[in-house]
């Protein structure tokens, strides 16, 4: 709306394209963006590590200082090659941004059939700790230990985003995952800071459920989960499992949140070589995280629209790509939603 | 309750007669346990013919369950015996002379029939549960649900055959907590190559002995990658051993979103602990939820038999709601453990028929 654009300006966005199909995803997102006429100016930068002063791997510079001058950004899928010598790209930027929450709305797309109607669900995961905290010891030959940390610090952060997100989204009820049941001392940590916030934002209900639990109801009634909010492990487990439920990694948007107002709104699924190149890609999954994205910096209208306009495409079934079960080009499909923005 | 008066009644109409069934067999022959038994005394059956097993009701819903097994047996005419023993960590019904009680009863009988024994969050001394204690003095070490597809009870994938193996004994589940900095918790998950190995090794001899054509590993060794990598790496090596048997891995998080997707693709599924509570969940979920599926736990000279998926439902406590299809069909498996197949095959089929049938289905 024009209001929202003479309120909030035109933002700049730093883009990452990506690997394998992600040029000709982004390339889809930031035409469909354009049809919007969404006040985003867009910032390509290239994130490949590169060994820093230091000896240790960082991001390259110039990508570091767009992303901490426009704090937003949008990322397409990311490859790590076996013999790159660096870590995992998605836990550079992790780390680099101090990227704390990932969160995974997940809403059953009409015209894409699953065996799950009716899902629509957040899960907020804690990114910086617990089990993948990547402390290992070798105790004696034929024993490891793996250390899993939960800090005061992280919990409370991560429930914090939790409640003040459903308060934004207009969501009801956040329930913390966990086993405290079993792992007594970490995960009653972690329930303890989250009935901590609970008890400052009175106008959201909290519940508390195990993790096994959590499964045996999600795949029995997933309409009875609304925000959900746990630690690393558990949060990586659900959030796929719930992604499955709407159709998988390929229609489904992730954000994550970090420190300094730092938000990278990113695609989850893999760079698919196979069919790169071939104008077969399925840019659902990256534009409806570029949705999240507008959502998250105010324009709320933009975001409605292109949503509307992606939804009513799946729905129709008439351009739809090859895995969501049609046989129309990723160009075909982006033009397809393109129209439909316009008229709006 | 009603569900379980339909099954008494299945007997009754002389769809399958019962009739008195004295076993001279001794409890050590008799065992259907993959690990060969340690050198011991054989059991003999009693000279009244009745097999002795340990019973522990457990919290929640385990007493009403245990009523209507009792109850089914009875209708059955099964010789068995009940020693119960009422563990509670919740009811404060517990204490180092009743876990020895317990354990000598399962010395003797080397069967139990258990429900779940409630772990309150709130831990006085000891962060492990009781029933991991159980578990670690048993050496329990394997947990095999089977989750299969009810005929006559429709869900979201049907025909459903799986069977889920999880090591019970290590991994997250080690109790080991501490609080390194104020506000800082470490805890502990510990896998080692030696019960790695057991576990895939009890995976493959079951896939081998129940004809199974597939053993798939489930692991998140892309992040953890000392800890699952070992547990991997154990499994690998296993699975050499075994070339009839296809061996496949699979990231913990894919696993789950697979098996929500197509579920199909899965035969044997071997894993460490808290994926195997996880999985266990899951797919319990997938065929009806946590009344409906029955599992059993091995060590080398003991089977406990529970539920598949094990809640204590405490909300449905004395409101005769709860499904004692799951422990039922427990039930049947512990008798076909004692090689009382007849009475085994009658229960489990009077309760699918009842199923089938779909004149009773608890909530």
């Amino acid at each position: 709306c024009e209001t929202c654009k003479q309120q909030l300006g035109t933002r700049t966005v730093t883009m990452i394209p990506g690997d394998g199909i992600g040029p000709e995803i982004s390339a889809a997102v930031m035409k469909i963006f354009d049809a919007a006429k969404a006040p985003i100016q867009w910032e390509e930068k290239n994130v490949t590590a590169i060994k820093g002063p230091g000896g240790n791997w960082i991001i390259p510079p110039e990508a570091k200082d767009s992303m901490d001058k426009n704090k937003i950004g949008l990322k397409g899928p990311l490859s790590t090659p076996i013999a790159a010598g660096h870590p995992s790209m998605n836990l550079l930027l992790r780390k680099t941004f101090d990227l704390y929450a990932n969160v995974r709305p997940c809403v059953s797309l009409e015209g894409y059939k699953t065996p799950y109607t009716d899902v629509d669900l957040v899960t907020i995961r804690e990114n910086t700790e617990g089990e993948y905290s990547g402390i290992e010891h070798v105790i004696v030959d034929g024993v490891v230990q793996s250390i899993k940390l939960i800090t005061e610090e992280a919990s409370k952060r991560v429930a914090e985003f939790a409640f003040e997100y459903a308060r934004n989204n207009q969501r009801s009820t956040v329930t913390a995952v966990h086993k405290a049941n079993i792992m007594r001392m970490s995960d009653g940590l972690f329930l303890r800071k989250c009935r901590e916030v609970a008890e400052t934002f009175k106008d959201i209900k909290f519940t508390e459920m195990y993790l096994d639990t959590v499964c045996l109801n999600m795949v029995q009634d997933p309409t009875q989960f609304d925000v959900l909010v746990m630690p690393n492990l558990y949060g990586d487990i659900l959030s796929d499992l719930c992604a499955g439920l709407i159709g998988g990694l390929g229609v489904t948007p992730s954000g994550n949140i970090g420190t300094n107002g730092v938000a990278i709104f990113e695609s989850v699924h893999g760079t698919a070589p196979d069919i790169a190149g071939k104008d077969l890609a399925n840019p659902t999954a990256l534009l409806l995280s570029a949705v999240m994205m507008l959502r998250h910096m105010g324009f709320s209208q933009y975001a409605m629209n292109i949503e509307t306009a992606c939804f009513d495409t799946i729905r129709d079934r008439k351009v739809l790509t090859k895995d969501l079960g049609g046989n129309s080009k990723c160009s075909e499909f982006t033009q397809e939603i393109c129209e439909r923005v316009k008229d709006m | 309750m009603a569900a379980a008066r339909c099954v008494l009644a299945a007997f009754t109409k002389g769809c399958c007669t019962p009739r008195s069934y004295v076993t001279a067999r001794t409890l050590v022959t008799s065992s259907s346990v993959l690990y060969p038994v340690k050198n011991s005394p054989p059991q003999c059956a009693k000279p009244d013919g009745v097999f002795h097993v340990t019973m522990i009701p457990g919290d929640g819903v385990g007493p009403e369950l245990m009523r209507a097994v009792k109850e089914v047996f009875k209708a059955a005419d099964v010789p068995v015996e009940f020693d119960e023993f009422h563990l509670s960590e919740v009811q404060n019904l517990i204490s180092e002379e009743k876990l020895e009680e317990v354990l000598s009863s399962m010395k003797s009988t080397r069967v139990a029939i258990k429900g779940k024994i409630h772990t309150p969050m709130a831990f006085k001394g000891d962060l492990a549960s009781y029933e991991m204690t159980l578990r670690r003095k048993l050496d329990l070490f394997a947990n095999v649900v089977h989750i299969s597809s009810l005929p006559g009870y429709k869900t979201r994938h049907n025909n459903l055959d799986l069977v889920i193996i999880r090591e019970q004994t290590e991994g997250e589940y080690s109790s080991l907590e501490h609080e390194s900095v104020s506000g800082v918790i470490e805890c502990m998950k510990i896998i080692t190559r030696e019960k790695s190995r057991r576990i895939a090794k009890f995976a493959f001899d079951f896939a081998t002995k129940k004809g199974r054509s597939k053993v798939t590993a489930v692991h998140k060794a892309n992040i953890m990658k000392l800890g699952d990598g070992l547990f991997l790496q154990s499994c690998k090596e296993v699975a050499e051993l075994y070339p009839m048997i296809k061996f496949e891995t699979m990231i913990i998080d894919n696993c789950c979103m697979q098996l929500v997707q197509n579920p199909y693709q899965f035969d044997v599924l071997v894993m460490p602990n808290l994926y195997g509570n996880i999985i266990d969940n899951l797919a319990a979920g997938l065929v009806g939820g946590a009344g409906v599926v029955p599992g059993e736990s091995y060590s080398s000279d003991y089977a406990v038999f529970e539920t598949g998926a094990r809640h204590p439902f405490a909300q449905a406590m004395g409101r005769n709601i709860a499904n004692p299809t799951a422990m039922l069909l427990t039930s049947a498996n512990m008798l076909r453990h004692l090689n009382l197949e007849y009475h085994s095959n009658m229960i489990s089929e009077a309760v699918k028929r009842v199923i089938k049938l779909g004149k009773v289905s608890p909530p």
